[in-house]
């Protein structure tokens, strides 16, 4: 513990060899005496300073300097040396401050090699002095001291120097404040100190020292530094990382709420700042309208999957990040317009004549004008990003691509779980045509909702919701079957609750090619059995990864990925069953049980509130077309479309066919 | 060739060719200046915050900082805070990437702000400076150094802007004080 010392006070010195550190603020000259016994100089021989800046023992600046370190080695010292005394002199000549009452307290340390401070004294209550003698060590009974002098002289260095006991005061403060203006005068033709000072790495304490001053400097390590990334929380809450792996969705109140626990990645895969950019020149991008020509897998990763994954979020975000550019452009030449059309209406002089009229027309050709540049700008990028799609979906994996994608035709089940699966596509209403894939990362970290329930934006008719309905079983076993395809065999296993049995038409594709784990669960019965099998297999995996023991899990165990479809909730659910429902929502997909709820939300209103964490836990997707969906970086809302397959398409009932077959060869 | 700027001082972002500059780095650098009684243990570091605020005839639009890290159109990108400083002499402690190219049409100033989030005024403070990179290749073009902080937590570094069909950089160095930008724009305005 470093001891602050008083003036007067002394604190013992366990180290021979040590560092006296200044602080002062403003340049000072830094020098040691050495005393006998009785604190007498013998003579210049014996006073460190600049000019003579190395004793046996002691080692001072050779220039004045607002920071010093003082290298002194007491078991260096003569044996007639008794007292080491450390003197601050203002530089005189130099048109600084003459006296130390005009400069602020100098502080001066005592610490080991390591910098570690031993005692400290700030000197405090000084005035028209001009030379002090900060600290001196002394010898008592063979150990060392530390004490904090303080004493000031007017009279600068002669005077101190003389009431020391040296003879050649004078002389030698003379000599003392030359060898400090020559030292000056070196500096200023050297560049400042800092630029030749490697003195920029952080553990030093007193970076304005002189080079000459201290240990070995390093001139070359600094400045090619990168800047390190920043590994705190609060530099981690400052980095771009997109709340989730896919669109949030507002629709569920959670627009930004990250999803919980589980090792995943929430940084976007291509355009994290985790780590700067280094300051190496890139490639100059091509010149305007002359766009490089878009290629399929120009995007980082390990393999082309992944290549074209990042590739798609990199569309993703470059098509919202461009609508953002042009949205604010038009908002912002909208509120302009406004504004001068207000002005030219309330300015009386518009009333006489045509000025009003031209104040009209020069806002709204500002505007359009505007409002052109803008269209200009977006127009090029969407273009760039239209070219790139026209590359990059048909280059797309099974997983990833869209159900009229002939890779679907050549169907084989494939031997590795992929890293996304496509759940459909996104656009914006300025650019309908311009479709990104939605990808999601497998497995699924959040369970799917299918929405059959119409909503406001409807008309709400009968027929529309029935519709609707159906249409939200199709788009569920369209998804339900690309889940199926895309899983090696025997890693993907789908259950289905039909209490009433109302998507049996629907269902058909699923239930004829034998790729359901057993047949639909209809009735009370039904659903309790199967959620029952279902809750026991969290419990267990969940026991067994807890208790770091997942080998011990029962041989019988199905090791796939289990995905629960439910439709029509709550009929034929009890409290016991909602229970349980709730429970795989929020446990299960940790553990690889996965949720497919087919429902509208208002069958299950009278539950009330109780439900609202299991819809938000849910990602909810769309039957039809409909904006619920935000991208991670401005928010825009995206219009989902699902994947269908194309009316009269055969290709699911063939690919489904190959997962049953391939099935029967495994086993 | 580096053009070290003063206060006030503008100089065009244009290249010899006349071509203008496509992507710039607004760099900042700083260090902790000594203080007494900060040997050892005790901590010397200062975090400065590097933001930009990007304006349409004088109405912020957007604004980067360390927790809007990219505008929302893409064009001016923060490479992440730094919460020390003291990277190295010369070096960017913190650093802020303009695409010029792709600044929305309206945007027609970008203000570069600099404030001390921990609150130490820019006295303990040194060696700081901005400096404009030509990020295509590297080249530095003009670095502005601020003299004497004083009693100030922030200082409004430089502005680029539009003149004709290019882009201009400005120096603004005015010392002023705020913990985050926002704290600043009454101090930016008089600026635009």
């Amino acid at each position: 513990m470093a001891a602050e010392l008083v003036r007067g006070q002394n604190h013992p010195l366990s180290q021979m060899r040590l560092e006296i550190r200044v602080a002062a603020g403003k340049p000072v000259v830094a020098a040691a005496t050495l005393g006998d016994e009785r604190g007498r100089i013998h003579g210049v021989e014996w006073v460190a300073h600049p000019g003579t800046p190395t004793l046996p023992g002691l080692e001072v600046s050779k220039q004045a300097a607002a920071d010093h370190r003082l290298a002194v080695d007491l078991g260096a010292m003569p044996e007639a040396v008794h007292r080491v005394s450390v003197l601050l002199a203002l530089p005189l000549g130099a048109g600084g401050p003459t006296r130390f009452g005009a400069v602020a307290a100098p502080f001066v340390a005592v610490t080991g090699l390591d910098g570690t401070e031993v005692a400290s004294y700030t000197i405090t209550g000084l005035d028209a002095e001009s030379a002090v003698v900060a600290l001196e060590l002394y010898r008592r009974q063979g150990a060392w001291k530390v004490r904090a002098v303080g004493q000031g002289y007017a009279g600068g260095l002669a005077e101190l120097l003389t009431d020391q006991g040296l003879p050649q005061a004078a002389h030698l403060a003379g000599g003392i404040n030359e060898a400090v203006a020559r030292g000056l005068a070196r500096s200023v033709a050297t560049p400042p100190p800092r630029t030749t000072d490697g003195d920029r790495t952080r553990q030093t304490a007193t970076p304005g020292i002189g080079p000459d001053a201290s240990g070995p400097t390093t001139p070359g390590a600094s400045g090619a530094v990168a800047p390190q990334p920043s590994t705190s929380p609060y530099g981690a809450q400052g980095a771009v990382a997109p709340p989730s792996g896919y669109p949030a969705d507002p629709a569920a109140a959670q627009p930004a709420a990250p999803a919980t626990g589980g090792p995943i990645d929430y940084s976007h895969p291509r355009r994290g700042t985790g780590a700067p950019p280094s300051p190496a020149p890139t490639a100059p991008p091509a010149p305007p309208g002359q766009a490089a020509q878009p290629v399929a897998g120009d995007a980082t990763g390990w393999s082309m999957e992944e290549r074209l994954y990042n590739q798609v979020w990199g569309m993703f975000e470059d098509l919202a990040r461009t609508m953002a550019a042009y949205r604010s452009a038009v908002d912002f030449a909208d509120s302009r317009m406004e504004k001068e059309l207000d002005q030219a209406l309330s300015d009386p002089r518009s009333r006489i004549g045509g000025q009003g009229d031209a104040a009209r027309e020069a806002a709204q050709a500002k505007h359009a004008q505007l409002v052109d540049q803008a269209r200009a700008a977006l127009d090029r990028d969407l273009a760039q990003l239209a070219a790139e799609s026209e590359v990059v979906e048909p280059a797309l994996p099974l997983a990833f691509a869209g159900w009229d994608n002939p890779v679907w035709h050549g169907y084989r089940v494939p031997m590795e779980i992929p890293m996304a699966l496509r759940l459909g596509d996104l656009h914006l209403p300025e650019s309908p045509d311009l479709r990104i894939p939605m990808l999601v990362r497998l497995p699924l970290e959040r369970g799917l909702w299918i929405d059959s329930g119409g909503g406001e934006s409807l008309d709400g008719s009968f027929a529309d919701s029935h519709e609707l309905r159906r249409l939200a079983l199709d788009t569920a076993v369209a998804h339900a079957a690309r889940l199926l395809a895309v899983y090696p065999v025997g890693e993907f296993a789908v259950h289905v609750i039909d209490p009433a049995g109302s998507a049996a038409q629907a269902l058909v594709p699923l239930v004829h090619t034998g790729v359901l784990a057993a047949p639909p669960a209809v009735g009370a019965a039904g659903v309790a059995d199967v959620l029952a099998r279902l809750t026991q297999r969290v419990d267990l995996v969940q026991m067994a990864v807890r208790g770091g023991a997942a080998d011990s899990l029962p041989p019988g165990l199905d090791t796939a990925e289990q995905l629960l479809i439910v439709n029509d909730f709550p009929h034929g659910f009890d409290d016991r069953a909602v229970t349980q429902l709730r429970y795989l929502a929020d446990e299960g997909p940790a553990v690889g049980v996965h949720l497919m709820m087919v429902a509208d939300r208002e069958d299950a209103a009278g539950y009330g509130p109780l439900l609202d964490p299991l819809w938000r836990s849910l990602m909810r997707l769309t039957p039809l077309p409909d904006d619920h969906l935000a991208d991670p970086w401005v928010g825009h809302a995206w219009t989902y479309e699902p994947s269908l397959v194309p009316p009269g398409s055969q290709v699911l009932q063939r690919v489904l066919t190959e997962v049953a077959t391939a099935r029967t060869k495994y086993r | 060739m580096t053009v070290n700027m003063t206060k006030g001082q503008a100089i065009s972002l244009e290249k010899n060719d006349g071509t203008g500059l496509t992507a710039v780095r607004m760099g900042l650098g700083w260090q902790a200046a000594p203080r007494r009684g900060l040997f050892g243990s005790r901590t010397r570091e200062i975090d400065l915050d590097a933001s930009a605020v990007l304006f349409a005839d004088k109405q912020p639009v957007d604004v980067v900082f360390f927790r809007h890290l990219v505008s929302d159109d893409g064009s001016v990108r923060h490479t992440g805070d730094n919460l020390v400083g003291g990277v190295g002499q010369g070096g960017d402690d913190e650093a802020i990437l303009v695409d010029l190219a792709r600044v929305p049409v309206h945007i027609d100033q970008i203000v570069f702000t600099v404030n001390s989030f921990t609150g130490q005024t820019f006295q303990e403070v040194q060696n700081a400076f901005c400096r404009l990179v030509d990020e295509t290749n590297g080249q530095e073009l003009a670095r502005y150094t601020l003299a004497g902080g004083g009693q100030y937590t922030a200082q409004i570094m430089a502005k680029v802007h539009r003149t004709g069909s290019g882009w201009t950089l400005t120096a603004l160095g005015t010392p002023t004080n705020g913990r985050t930008f926002q704290d600043l724009m009454p101090a930016i305005l008089p600026h635009l």
